[in-house]
Parts: C-alpha cells; structure tokens; sequence
C-alpha cells in the first residue's frame, strides 16, 4: 500500500505551484527566449519533484529517471538556445 | 531525541528549499526583461534544489544507517542528481542569455551594454571590408 | 596509455555509483554488475581516450583536487547564499538597475574559463552572457551596476568575482 504522508503533500504541492507560475511566464512571454527561460526553470522543478516523489514512495528508480532527465534536458535547452541564436549547426 | 533533531533538520531544509523555489516562480513573473528573469530562474532554483536534495540524502542516510541498503541507493543517486543540476544549470542559462543576446532581445533600460556596442563595431568593420571587395 | 587508464578508471567508479544495491559485494553491489562494469569501461575507454584527457597531467596533481573542494565548500557557498538573499531582495522590492560590462580575468585555459563563467553565473548580481575567445573576455549582466565600477575600462574583477580568480589560478593553471 503505497501513501504519502502530509509533509511531502505540502512540498510537492509548493513545487506544483512554482510550475504554475513557470507556465503563466511561458503563456505569456512576449519573446521566445522568455518561454524557454520558463521552460528551463519548469525542468529543474520537475527534476526536484522526481527526487521527492522517490524518498515518498521509497522507489528509487525515480531517482534514476530524474538524471537521465537532467541530462537529457540539459541537451534539449542547448539546442533550443542554438536555434534561437541562427547560424549554422 | 537525535531522531527528533534529525527530523526537525530535515523538515528545515525542505523548508528553506521550498522557500527559494517559490521564489523564483515570483520572480520569473515580476521582472522585466529576458536576463534579469533568467537571474530568478536560474539561481533560485538550484539554491533551492541544493537543500532539498540535501534533505532527501539526510532521509537516504538515515535509512541506510538503519540497515536497509535502499537508503544506499537513495543517497549516492540523489548526489549525482545533485552535481548533475549543478553542472548543467549554470551552462544552460548561459546558452540562454547568449542566443537572447544574439537573436536581438536587448535589455530594458540598461545602464550600460558593452556587448552591444562591440557587436556595432564588427558590423561597421564587415560593411568596410564588403564594400572594399566590390 | 596513460590517458586510456584514466578514462576507464573514471568510467568503472562512474558505474559503480550508478549500481549500487545490487548484490552482496562488500555489501552493494553483485558480481555481475561488476564484471559487466568493467568490460563497458575498457570498451568506452578504448574508443574515447583521445576526447576526454587532452595531452597534460596539470589536473593530475592532488592539491589542486584540494583546492577543488575547499574553494567549493568555502567562498563559492557564501557567495551562492549571498546570492540567493539579494535575489528575494530584488523580487520583493522590484528595484533594479540592469546593463552588460566586460571584465578582463587573465585566465588562459578554457578548464580555468569555463569555471570561471560558472561561478560568476552563481554568484551576486551578475550572469555571464557572452565570451569573446580570442581576447578571453567574459561579458556579464550585472543586475544593480556600480557607478563607480565604470569609471575605469574594462571594469575591476573585484566588483564582479571578488577573489575567485586568484582561486581559480590555482585550481586549474
């Protein structure tokens, strides 16, 4: 039976809320490298949240999954930026 | 009573990384432009997710130190998720801020931008050299 | 040679930190794991030793490595916290004075470099935008700019980084 207590509730909740925020900035953002600032901050939240989730649960292949997705972000904002700034690859 | 004061130091630092998160959820909603946002976004964070990583390696040790070799797992692969943001994050938005730069996205009413002018000067020298050729 | 070895080597710890609790193996890890582990990293260490250990054995020293974890725990932790207070100050209050500056850090390496724009970036105030590699300038966003830094051209690293060049001197050059 898996449960999570109530302080790790209010955590994930706090994160939720900072994601929420993260995406009015991308909905909103007048220029495209607003959205990918939020894109990049709604990452690294969601990388911590993995964290949490895994000592809530006590499963720790979460913790697995969040630093292949680290990584795997890390790249995907490189090659955002890369785009925006033109030029050849 | 070392459980208690384990526990209350944990609760802190979650506390304290909750804190800085929201923070830079704020902040990404209350500054003006592209690089004082990514100021918010980028330091807050990882401020933030330092002490809550840090709170769930305190959790690893303790489960560890009780026999249960989870808590191994728990803690060595939260450091490396750890050092992970750390080394990306920084770079990231440094690649941020150059193509922000570089696709014309300049700074409100900025004191000084030295960048800028720099880019202006290899401008003027290119249309020289172009117009030389022909 | 030399550079193979150090790749597997760094390759197999690696592994090891991304098994553990496997098996009975001095209480983490399997056999298994570990034989796998070590055939991976000689293959990986075959194919990429000439990309990850260029030609010189500065970092090989152990007192750099030193250096390392003092400069870490040391002035690059209470400059992070610093850091993070003037941000809420500047989310709460809204009072900002934004403009890019240029500094001129005399780093050569692009180890030293690289370390340098991380730091700055994680730092009080400041954010490193774009680097000029001929030259090896660094052009930083400074959030709340100093009327006095201007005055002299390229601006004083010690309004920006304070010492953390001195430091950085001695980890990496």
């Amino acid at each position: 039976m898996i449960e999570l207590s109530t302080e790790y509730f209010i955590v994930l909740l706090a994160l939720f809320l900072c994601v929420a925020m993260a995406m009015i900035r991308i909905v909103k953002g007048p220029t495209a490298p607003d959205r990918v600032v939020g894109f990049d901050t709604i990452n690294t939240i969601v990388i911590v949240s993995m964290v949490i989730f895994g000592a809530a649960y006590q499963t720790v292949i979460y913790i697995d999954v969040a630093i292949v997705y680290a990584l795997l972000s890390f790249v995907s904002t490189l090659f955002i930026a890369r785009y925006l700034q033109g030029g050849d690859f | 009573m070392l459980d208690m004061i384990l526990t209350s130091i944990i609760y802190l630092l979650l506390a304290i990384g909750v804190f800085f998160n929201l923070l830079a959820g704020i902040g990404l909603l209350r500054f003006p432009d592209v690089y004082t946002r990514l100021h918010a976004g980028t330091k807050c964070t990882t401020f933030g997710s330092i002490f809550i990583i840090g709170s769930v390696i305190l959790i690893g040790l303790k489960t560890w130190y009780l026999g249960d070799v989870n808590g191994s797992v728990l803690t060595i692969h939260s450091a490396v998720a750890l050092i992970a943001i750390l080394l990306t994050n920084p770079t990231g938005a440094h690649a941020i801020a150059r193509a922000a730069h570089r696709s014309g996205v300049m700074p409100e009413n900025a004191v000084i931008d030295e960048l800028q002018i720099k880019g202006k000067k290899q401008k003027k020298t290119e249309k020289k050299e172009t117009e030389d050729h022909t | 040679m030399i550079s193979f070895i150090i790749t597997t080597i760094i390759c197999f710890i690696t592994y090891l930190l991304l098994t553990t609790g496997s098996g009975s193996f001095l209480g983490l890890w399997s056999i298994e794991e570990i034989l796998i582990g070590l055939i991976l990293s000689l293959i990986t260490g075959f194919i990429t030793h000439g990309l990850f250990v260029k030609n010189n054995m500065r970092m090989a020293n152990p007192m750099r490595w030193i250096y390392f974890i003092g400069y870490l725990i040391g002035p690059f932790f209470v400059s992070l916290a610093k850091a993070n207070i003037d941000v809420a100050y500047r989310v709460i209050t809204g009072k900002i004075k934004p403009g890019i500056v240029k500094i001129k850090p005399d780093l050569k390496t692009d180890l030293g470099i690289t370390m340098l724009a991380n730091s700055i970036t994680l730092t009080p105030g400041t954010l490193s935008v774009d680097i000029d590699e001929t030259t090896n300038e660094l052009y930083i966003h400074w959030i709340n700019v100093d009327e006095d830094a201007l005055k002299k051209k390229p601006v004083d690293c010690k309004y920006i980084c304070g010492n953390f060049p001195k430091w950085i001197r001695r980890i990496a050059e």
